[in-house]
């Protein structure tokens, strides 16, 4: 593997030169690095570049690594992941994709992951993007989620993209049987002429399933974010989402949440909040011996991490 | 010891909310202002943490002029500042705004012990959010925490410290401003209409209208409070119900 894509590991991933559980580790398109465990079974795809992860019913608290680099320009990575989690199983799934461009061409890393969650399993999702490189080149990273939840299946996706990225186009779609829950996090932080899109459509279509997104973003410098979200609850089910974003500079957010009851007891929440950060919570930090530059981070740290 | 000179300041249209006020506030004493709503108490508390500028005047500590100085400086020479309202954060966690105003990582019993001092059960609110979830009484009291977590503060001002508290917290929040007062060599001042607070006053100003009408040791001048405010000679809008 270059020292870059070491580099980018440390920084999307849990990598300390290795780890403990099944990887595949995906460079610039290439397969570096893979390892099956007895529980999690990685395979190529065989119809598309891409992999088969397959985690069995007895994998209880494992771990599997996917991430993905892109370490020069003129790099367009297109990824297609297939995740069968066995019923019953519990497994995190740390994927994340670091960009590095030091050129004048475009670097695009493009994941299309599907999830199909077994009935009562249990997958925690951790995904981490960034970028850097001193190239004029975008760094384009556009995952793509789709997500079929079996009865009782809990899907929870902590997503975080601290910066760097120019472009990103982020779609997860979701269908929920009885009982599964879907819990999205997403914490996003664009700058400088960046710009992203989300897009979550999710349709909840067994009884007493519930979905949680919630998008905390920080659009700083002349930066521009959009977010879409539609749930619909085709049943009795529960769905909340919250958008709440903080603008710095010239940074813009524009939030259109969607909502779609097509059940009498179908009840479902949005909750938006964008606006710069309160005066007084700078005051407050500025008086706890912090800069006003100091204080500003330290609230988009929390606010992001929160 | 912190000094005012002839404190004047004046809202943006032109009112003159304070008007000349001349205070020591001395080291290693409890310090309470106390007057009627609306006298120029909490724009005091806000001159001297540098929210606000006066107009007029000058502010010194042991004899530096730090009239100056904004809220970063003055917080790092060493004045800490209790809000009245206490401020919201989406994402912060209580340990996190102790561990910036401890200007370290706390160990975990650190951080409990602060917030044991102000009445609150420590381990079940290290990682909340300092957000709309608390109830006010938990924020107010998380602020004053903050406060108490300066070790190093040489002023530590209290703006109305039991706004919002219920009666156990209030006893602990006493219990905490005596301690501070045998363990630290800072001035202590509190903004205050309470009766207890005034009773372990070492010194009281009484500020109305913008100026301090009367001020001196605690034990000469809250009897006077208490029989003028009982003969409504002088309504001084104490807080007097027994607490």
């Amino acid at each position: 593997m270059e020292s870059t894509t070491e580099k980018l590991l440390g920084l999307i991933s849990d990598w300390t030169g290795g780890y403990a559980g099944a990887f595949s580790i995906r460079e610039n398109g290439s397969c570096a690095a893979r390892r099956s465990t007895p529980h999690i079974q990685i395979e190529d795809k065989p119809d598309a570049p891409g992999l088969v992860v397959r985690v069995s019913p007895q994998a209880q608290d494992e771990t599997v690594y996917i991430p993905a680099c892109v370490t020069h320009g003129g790099v367009d990575d297109l990824v297609y992941n297939d995740f069968y989690i066995g019923d019953g199983a519990r497994v995190t799934i740390v994927a994340g994709c670091g960009v590095h461009n030091d050129e004048e061409e475009e670097a695009r890393h493009n994941g299309i992951h599907r999830f199909f969650v077994g009935k009562g399993a249990y997958v925690l999702y951790k995904e981490k993007h960034l970028a850097g490189g001193k190239g004029k080149g975008l760094r384009r990273i556009d995952p793509v989620t789709d997500a079929v939840l079996a009865e009782g299946a809990t899907l929870e996706m902590d997503t975080l993209q601290l910066g760097g990225v120019d472009r990103t186009t982020r779609k997860t779609n979701a269908t929920l049987a009885a009982g599964a829950r879907l819990v999205i996090h997403e914490s996003l932080l664009t700058e400088a002429d960046q710009t992203a899109t989300t897009e979550f459509s999710v349709d909840m279509n067994g009884e007493d399933s519930v979905v949680d997104l919630v998008s905390r973003s920080v659009a700083k410098g002349d930066s521009r974010q959009s977010y879409h979200s539609c749930i619909r609850g085709n049943c009795r089910c529960t769905g909340h989402s919250e958008c709440d974003a903080i603008l710095v500079d010239n940074g813009t957010v524009s939030a259109a949440p969607e909502l779609y009851a097509g059940h009498i007891d179908a009840s479902l929440i949005h909750e938006a909040a964008i606006g710069k950060i309160a005066g007084e919570q700078i005051i407050k930090l500025r008086t706890l011996g912090l800069t006003e530059e100091e204080a500003e981070a330290k609230i988009i740290e929390g606010f992001l991490k929160g | 010891m912190l000094e005012l000179q002839n404190i004047h300041w004046s809202l943006p249209g032109g009112e003159e909310i304070v008007r000349g006020v001349d205070l020591r506030i001395e080291p290693g004493r409890l310090t309470v202002i106390t007057g009627p709503n609306g006298g120029g108490k909490t724009s005091l508390a806000k001159l001297i943490a540098g929210l606000e500028n006066p107009t007029e005047g000058r502010i010194l500590m042991d004899g530096e002029d730090i009239t100056g100085l904004d809220i970063t400086e003055r917080a790092r020479r060493g004045i800490a500042y209790a809000f009245q309202q206490p401020v919201r954060f989406k994402g912060l966690t209580v340990r996190n705004l102790l561990d910036l105003a401890a200007g370290q990582q706390l160990e975990e019993h650190q951080a409990c012990a602060l917030l044991g001092k102000v009445g609150l059960c420590a381990k079940e609110y290290l990682d909340r959010p300092v957000d709309a979830s608390l109830s006010g009484g938990e924020s107010k009291r998380i602020e004053i925490a903050t406060v108490l977590a300066r070790t190093n503060a040489r002023v530590l001002v209290f703006d109305e410290p039991e706004a919002g508290i219920d009666l156990w917290s209030f006893n602990s929040l006493i219990e905490a401003f005596q301690e501070l007062k045998r363990e630290r060599s800072g001035a202590l001042l509190v903004i205050s209409h309470q009766e207890r607070i005034l009773e372990i006053a070492d010194r009281i100003a009484v500020v109305a209208e913008g100026r301090v009408r009367v001020s001196g040791p605690g034990v000469q001048i809250l009897p006077t409070l208490l029989h003028e405010e009982k003969s409504a000679l002088c309504p001084l809008g104490m807080d007097r119900k027994e607490v």
